[in-house]
């Protein structure tokens, strides 16, 4: 775009027709979280908000995608790696395997971990004679889905800041007596560190937020496997402001961890 | 303005104007049904179709409630066919429906256990079984309410595993073999015979569903809702949901 000079010149004025795009584009945003908030049934709300659908909601949420960011940490970070650092035959493939579940509707994606990981599934048979452990209709099956959902987020982006981290400096620590450990603490992780939080506040997110997986593969039932969305879901058609209140939870966890964090590490994005 | 930033205006305003002419079509009819109907009205739409090649009908499947929640909060609709009567007198009372609701077919509840009946379910006093995985719509559901009805009216409290959000979600999860067993409809039971079986509910525990259609007040074909509504209680469409495992009422 640069290549004609005078484009720059003309810039100066904000241009009137993008500046009314942007704002509807804006307006997406806010009018129906404005239309919530009118919907909330404030004087009720402290009630609302200690029935035991809600906090039961609220906990299991919490738990399952604080467990999901966690798995993904520990076997996400190993994947971003491989896929920056080991030159292998059909690499775009694996990133495409990887990136396939920001695309999929979620519900696809529960449909799959059902074939795969039910009792009927092709791991999931074998899981359950083994271990017993059976996903479908578990917590657990509500941390796989959400791990399966959330978890791209974190690879793709270590993923990416290890591509563009220059890797002389790893180099020159080594070639300076540093252990594998030491590089990787003192070298990678610090260079790598915005991107990294990034990840895993944009995995939380969505682990929190999932909804279509994980009733698809986990089921519906309070305390068990009813999150925060599966809630609002449910509670829409009997309980409108039950509904609305859950919402409200939603918004505000959501937008503090987002805002919360911006000023620290968000930039990094 | 950039080239970058022409070719999106460009877009945009391509793309505004081809949904604009989109949704114009003309005798287009939307039907929002009760998600146990998705056969039967599938099959009802075709030979409508045929009928009156004028017309396309839309079909919107859901739970009821879910429905009922669309029309109450404003969702264009030109009919509402429920699986229960609680769900179209609430939107009878919001004053949502143009004339009377009339009831069109008839349903009575089975319960579905995967193909082979791997847990040897035999009665509704097994939903109460903690080691199966029991399924059931969930309580607000038109079949999550008549299931719990003649749970209740068997004597049974069930051990619940998962509360399906409409009655094909809860049918998948049996005919996957993921649930022991769940209560549906005898339609359900039949649209998946092969994958699934179902047990016969004695008539004093069983609850028989009710399905009440209706124009809508808010409806953008007012005149062709009138001529499906017509279909449907016409003997060719009772027919057809006959076909389908219901009954006339």
């Amino acid at each position: 775009m640069k290549a004609d000079g005078s484009l720059g010149q003309r810039t100066r004025r904000p241009p009137v027709l993008l500046v009314v795009l942007g704002s509807i584009g804006l307006a997406m945003f806010v009018v129906p979280f404005v239309g919530l908030l009118a919907r909330v049934p404030w004087s009720d709300l402290p009630a609302v908000l200690a029935s035991d659908v809600v906090t039961d909601a609220l906990r299991l949420s919490m738990v399952t995608s604080l467990m999901a960011t966690a798995i993904a940490v520990v076997v996400g970070i190993p994947l971003a790696w491989m896929m920056a650092r080991l030159d292998f035959r059909g690499r775009p493939l694996v990133r495409g395997l990887v990136t396939l579940p920001l695309v999929l509707p979620p519900v696809v994606g529960g449909a799959a971990l059902l074939f795969a990981l039910g009792r009927r599934g092709l791991v999931g048979e074998s899981l359950e004679q083994a271990t017993g452990l059976l996903l479908p209709f578990s917590t657990w099956g509500v941390v796989v889905a959400n791990t399966f959902v959330a978890m791209p987020f974190l690879v793709i982006t270590v993923e990416g800041a290890l591509r563009n981290l220059d890797q002389r400096y790893e180099g020159a620590a080594a070639s300076l007596g540093a252990s594998r450990w030491t590089v990787l603490r003192r070298v990678t992780l610090p260079m790598i560190g915005p991107s990294l939080v990034a990840g895993l506040v944009l995995t939380w997110a969505r682990a929190f937020g999932e909804f279509g997986a994980t009733i698809t593969f986990a089921g519906n039932l309070q305390g068990r496997t009813q999150t925060l969305p599966l809630a609002v879901f449910v509670a829409l058609e009997s309980d409108r402001d039950t509904a609305v209140a859950l919402s409200l939870v939603m918004v505000v966890v959501s937008l503090a961890v987002l805002v919360g964090l911006r000023e620290r590490w968000w930039k990094a994005l | 303005m950039n080239s970058a930033a022409r070719l999106l205006v460009a877009t945009f305003v391509l793309g505004a104007v081809t949904a604009c002419s989109g949704s114009s079509v003309e005798g287009e009819l939307l039907v929002s049904a009760a998600a146990s109907l998705t056969d039967a009205f599938a099959g009802m739409e075709s030979a409508f179709e045929d009928a009156n090649p004028d017309f396309d009908v839309v079909l919107n499947l859901g739970s009821s409630s879910a429905l009922r929640e669309q029309i109450l909060e404003g969702a264009p609709a030109d009919v509402f066919a429920s699986a229960n009567s609680s769900n179209m007198d609430q939107v009878a009372e919001a004053g949502e429906i143009s004339g009377e609701a009339k009831i069109f077919a008839t349903n009575s509840l089975q319960i579905a256990v995967p193909t082979g009946n791997p847990a040897e379910v035999t009665s509704l006093e097994d939903f109460a079984r903690e080691e199966l995985l029991i399924g059931l719509c969930a309580e607000d559901v038109p079949c999550g309410d008549l299931g719990r009805q003649a749970l209740a009216k068997a004597g049974v409290i069930p051990s619940i595993d998962t509360n399906e959000p409409d009655v094909r979600a809860l049918l998948t999860k049996i005919e996957a073999g993921e649930l022991d067993a769940g209560i549906t409809y005898v339609t359900d039971v039949l649209s998946a015979s092969g994958s699934v079986e179902g047990l016969e509910i004695p008539a004093e525990m069983n609850i028989v569903a009710e399905y009440p259609i209706a124009t809508l007040a808010g409806a953008p074909n007012p005149d062709a809702a009138v001529v499906w509504v017509e279909f449907v209680l016409s003997e060719k469409g009772q027919a057809i949901l006959t076909s389908y495992g219901f009954r006339s009422p």
